[in-house]
């Protein structure tokens, strides 16, 4: 195949991605600068984590008065699925893509790319991976730049809409597998379940929210990885 | 707020999102056996949203009310697989109109 056709691809699968990060960026744009942060770090924060829940619970933290570590280690968790998308898409990339390849491409692994990915028939190649990446870099900038400059002439009723922005993407993102994986769906009702006893609980006032999520999600999973273990044997078979 | 902490945090988040993406990609390229381990990896993705968004969804909005109704009308779409672009719009239309005409 040629690699014009093949970057075109690439571009094609990226086009909805962008458009759906355009809304999410827009918010973190007007989050960031309405609490406080010039525009242009805004921005810097966009440009250097591509990522939307790590930067949106990164930002807050920020604005509490974090320390490093709670930073460090509330960003950890939030992205370790990172992890697994790259571990698996490293499985499916082509001989052919480099090292430096796979440095520039790893910066834009998320939920959405690995989605895209992942679906694509055969192996990964250089020119699709770049036209991929394209407008998904694109649409979170842009929307990141236009959020934070109209975020003090935007009406305060449409700013207020936006704040749910980033919550209707993750809902999006969850639904469809809790609706079809009984054991996903237990799994999420036990991790936020435990986040609201944290949440509300008097006696774990003392517990900050970038903890909060460290400690649900790691009972959720962890829970959901005790009682319903997945079976991978069928995929090693493939791999031999 | 001080904006060399401000500057600091911003490089801590980037290089550890940034090392939790690329490592897999280019250091460690082999399969993880254990199959708690993989579960575990499997289920977080599900687990960390979940819990990015409730209850804070509820007050990420100028009222609870509103953010009910924009919760709702995101989860029936979803539901139905509606994509991102439509459950994040639709919800922020929602509460837009909730905040205008009903509150």
């Amino acid at each position: 195949m040629d690699t014009k056709k093949e970057f075109m691809e690439g571009v094609r699968g990226g086009i909805p991605i962008a458009l759906g990060y355009l809304p999410v960026s827009f918010t973190f744009g007007l989050i960031a600068v309405s609490g406080g942060l010039p525009v242009w770090v805004a921005c810097l924060i966009s440009l250097t984590n591509l990522t939307s829940a790590g930067q949106f619970a990164g930002t807050s933290l920020i604005f509490a008065g974090a320390g490093y570590m709670e930073i460090a280690m509330t960003t950890l968790v939030i992205n370790l699925r990172y992890m697994l998308m790259s571990l698996s898409l490293s499985q499916k990339l082509d001989k052919t893509v480099t090292l430096l390849d796979r440095m520039i491409f790893g910066f834009v692994v998320t939920d959405e790319t690995f989605v895209v990915g992942s679906l694509r028939e055969g192996k990964l190649r250089r020119p699709f991976l770049f036209g991929l990446i394209l407008l998904p870099i694109l649409g979170w900038n842009a929307g990141t730049i236009l959020g934070a400059c109209v975020s003090s002439v935007l009406p305060m009723a449409l700013q207020n809409a936006f704040g749910i922005a980033l919550y209707g993407m993750f809902i999006a993102l969850i639904v469809p597998t809790a609706r079809d994986s009984r054991n996903v769906l237990i799994i999420i009702i036990m991790a936020v379940t435990m986040n609201c006893v944290l949440t509300y609980l008097p006696m774990f006032a003392w517990i900050s929210s970038g903890f909060r999520i460290i400690i649900s999600t790691v009972f959720g999973a962890g829970l959901g990885a005790v009682l319903f273990p997945k079976d991978y044997s069928d995929e090693e078979m493939e791999v031999q | 707020m001080q904006m060399d902490r401000v500057l600091i945090s911003i490089a801590i988040m980037a290089l550890v999102t940034y090392a939790i993406r690329v490592a897999p990609l280019t250091l460690f390229r082999k399969q993880i056996k254990s199959k708690y381990v993989r579960s575990f990896l499997d289920y977080t993705p599900f687990a960390v949203l979940g819990v990015m968004t409730f209850p804070d969804v509820f007050t990420s909005t100028g009222s609870v009310y509103s953010a009910i109704a924009g919760t709702i009308v995101a989860l029936i779409l979803a539901y139905m697989r509606k994509g991102i672009v439509t459950c994040s719009c639709a919800a922020i239309a929602v509460v837009y109109l909730v905040e205008s005409f009903l509150l």
